[in-house]
């Protein structure tokens, strides 16, 4: 055995040391077992990883984690006047008295502690997970099937009168948090979740959604906030035939974030769109890590990224597109792109094309920049001063990511975070 | 209204002088135009007295209503009663046209202590605003200028021109990429701005603009300089004549 397989196995046998393992939970044991087995052989990433050449990984595989303060703030929570099933966890464990009611027609709710016999979620449970392994490793995923502690089981048979919403409180500086949420849309039903909440000093959460023939997804997520905190993050979607996945996720603060999304088409005619928006200000990572396979004829597929970063922030973006061979007609697209407010601040993309079919359409557009000396002058020439119309220029250049939120009320929900945040920094 | 007394600017990133001592008094209620061959300095004479970035005044100065306009950052010259129709107006994709307006608007209210105006308005003021320029509410939802034909966005210049009621209004060939038909339009715009209180310095190179914004005084530029001021047959003359005869009366 090599000695860097053998120094990350070491880190995973030093961070799975904080759990009681293996965990046996019931109807996820078997699949935990298998998940625990995977990330000992695999052992947790390492710097020298391809995967995280951008992204230095210890932050997020130490065997504690660093301590993160909670952030006193007076802005309302966001999505705070919509309504929507709220279910809360504090620092990862789920409050029920904090929750609405997990009652909600057509969606079966449980959680991840919950015994008995699931047997929809005991066939998903780390099975599109352990799908996503393949080409590229993700370590912190089967990590976290091994050892998640909390989590929803939402089954949608009926689209329901409103969103289900996961709010991620943190309250304590030391938290080190793993969950593990698993959807299945039934065909025909539409969901749409939200996230939000900074969740913990230390936040590993895996998300897999099956998106059956002519289901919907639509998830909006609004992360970070506490400066300190780090999060890793998974969604791992399957789609079915005319399907629909669109995710939407917004990232303010947070000194180490990575979000990793891995799409997989696998029937005709689907339509996969995820986004993102982050703001990151002085000492903050942010990546977006993305992998989208196209295994089906007639999908589309479209990633749109974009960063404002300043005072030395860091933005990085991996993004592929694998075209399967009989994937014809697909449409694939993706687009990442930096404002760099200062000159301190970097952005670092990696797209990527893999395509083994002959009719496709696929292209990446990839491009850091400064603001637009011409528009500005243009906004002050008529009276708005430069730091109003620096913040219009900022918004105008995200709102090409935020207009891939379908819900009109939940785009402005995005915006006036965005904006908020803005004014927070004028000088 | 506005006054520039030997104004010399060169360019900021290279040792090169455009204007090498303009002087010029445009008074309230007046039209006043500046005719000139290419790169003469009109372009730049609009861009510094808007405070654009990239030109070094090295000598000279330039007043509104007595008050320092060089010292002012460009948002102060708009609220100070100053404005710059582009020649070639800026696209701003994500930017609504409304939103921008209406913070322009309002910005230079507040910089004058003057009271917001309110939403509804502001909205009922720039429905007829545009409404006498042929702008529909369709172009007043789009982004700032984005997919605007060049008549457009000259339309648009003049729209906020209205909305902000400037007390010195430069305008920086604004017949330029404007068929006979649009260039009527604007220029009725235009005219229906004019009043006692109220200054222009029309920029361009043709006299055709000026047959519809008829000048009080036309001033002919050269190499940096005012070398000729007339009356509106000035500007005749240039038609007739070019700017080679006229440059070489004066050389």
């Amino acid at each position: 055995m090599n000695a860097i397989l053998k120094s990350k196995q070491d880190l995973a046998a030093s961070r799975l040391d904080a759990f009681q393992v293996p965990v046996t939970a019931g109807w996820s044991s078997l699949a935990r077992k298998d998940a625990l087995a995977r990330v000992q052989a695999t052992g947790l990433p390492s710097r020298r990883d391809e995967y995280w050449k951008y992204t230095r990984p210890e932050r997020l595989t130490d065997a504690t984690a660093a301590s993160a303060a909670v952030f006193q703030h007076d802005e309302a929570p966001v999505f705070d006047g919509l309504e929507r099933l709220k279910i809360v966890f504090v620092d990862g464990v789920y409050d029920a008295a904090a929750s609405d009611d997990l009652s909600l027609e057509g969606v079966e709710i449980s959680r991840l502690a919950d015994s008995g016999d699931i047997s929809w979620a005991s066939e998903l449970y780390g099975k599109l997970e352990t799908a996503g392994q393949d080409p590229v490793e993700r370590p912190l995923a089967a990590l976290n099937t091994a050892v998640a502690t909390d989590g929803v089981l939402i089954r949608v048979l009926k689209t329901p009168s409103k969103p289900v919403s996961l709010i991620y409180l943190h309250d304590s500086d030391s938290s080190d948090v793993v969950m593990h949420h698993v959807i299945k849309v039934e065909s025909g039903a539409a969901l749409t979740l939200l996230e939000n909440g900074p969740a913990a000093a230390r936040f590993n959460c895996v998300l897999e959604a099956d998106i059956a023939d002519k289901a919907e997804l639509h998830h909006v997520r609004a992360q970070g906030r506490d400066h300190e905190r780090t999060a890793v993050t998974h969604m791992f979607a399957r789609l079915g035939t005319e399907s629909t996945f669109k995710s939407f996720t917004l990232t303010v603060n947070g000194v180490l974030t990575r979000n990793e999304c891995i799409i997989e088409l696998t029937g005709d005619d689907a339509f996969a769109h995820v986004a993102g928006a982050a703001l990151g200000d002085g000492d903050f990572v942010h990546d977006d890590t993305v992998f989208v396979t196209h295994d089906a004829v007639n999908c589309e597929s479209r990633q749109v990224f974009k960063k404002v970063l300043r005072n030395g922030a860091t933005g990085v973006f991996q993004g592929k597109i694998l075209v399967k061979a009989g994937a014809q007609k697909t449409d694939g697209y993706q687009k990442s792109q930096s404002l760099l407010l200062d000159g301190d601040s970097q952005f670092l993309a990696k797209p990527e094309l893999e395509i083994y079919a002959d009719d496709v359409a696929c292209s990446h557009g990839s491009t850091s920049g400064a603001i637009d000396e011409e528009a500005l002058f243009y906004l002050r020439a008529r009276g708005i001063p430069a730091p109003i119309a620096t913040d219009f220029l900022t918004l105008a250049f995200l709102a090409e990511a935020v207009e891939e939120i379908e819900d009109e009320a939940l785009a402005d929900e995005i915006n006036s975070r965005l904006e908020g945040w803005l004014i927070r920094r004028r000088s | 209204m506005l006054e520039i007394k030997g104004l010399k600017v060169k360019l900021e990133e290279e040792d090169k002088q455009i204007l090498k001592g303009v002087d010029l008094k445009v008074e309230a209620g007046k039209v006043h135009a500046i005719m000139g061959p290419n790169g003469s300095g009109k372009s730049t004479l609009s861009y510094v007295l808007s405070g654009k970035d990239g030109y070094e005044v090295t000598g000279g100065e330039a007043t509104l209503e007595g008050a320092n306009l060089l010292d002012m950052d460009p948002e102060e010259r708009a609220a100070a009663g100053l404005f710059l129709a582009f020649q070639y107006p800026v696209e701003i994709p994500g930017v609504g046209n409304m939103t921008f307006l209406r913070t322009a608007v309002n910005s230079q209210r507040k910089a004058r202590g003057e009271e917001e105006l309110s939403a509804a308005d502001f909205l009922k003021e720039i429905r007829a605003k545009a409404k006498d320029l042929k702008i529909d509410a369709e172009m007043l939802k789009r982004p700032v200028n984005v997919g605007f034909s060049g008549g457009e966005k000259k339309r648009n210049e003049v729209l906020q021109m209205a909305m902000l009621t400037p007390k010195m209004c430069i305008l920086d060939e604004t017949d330029s990429g404007l068929d006979v038909d649009a260039m009527k339009l604007v220029a009725e715009g235009v005219n229906a701005l004019r009043s006692e209180g109220r200054g222009f310095l029309v920029i361009t190179h043709y006299q055709r603009l000026l047959d519809h914004i008829k000048p009080d005084v036309v001033h002919i530029m050269a190499d940096g300089r005012i070398v000729k001021t007339g009356g509106p047959e000035l500007a005749l003359e240039v038609e007739n004549n070019g700017y080679a005869g006229i440059l070489e009366e004066v050389a």
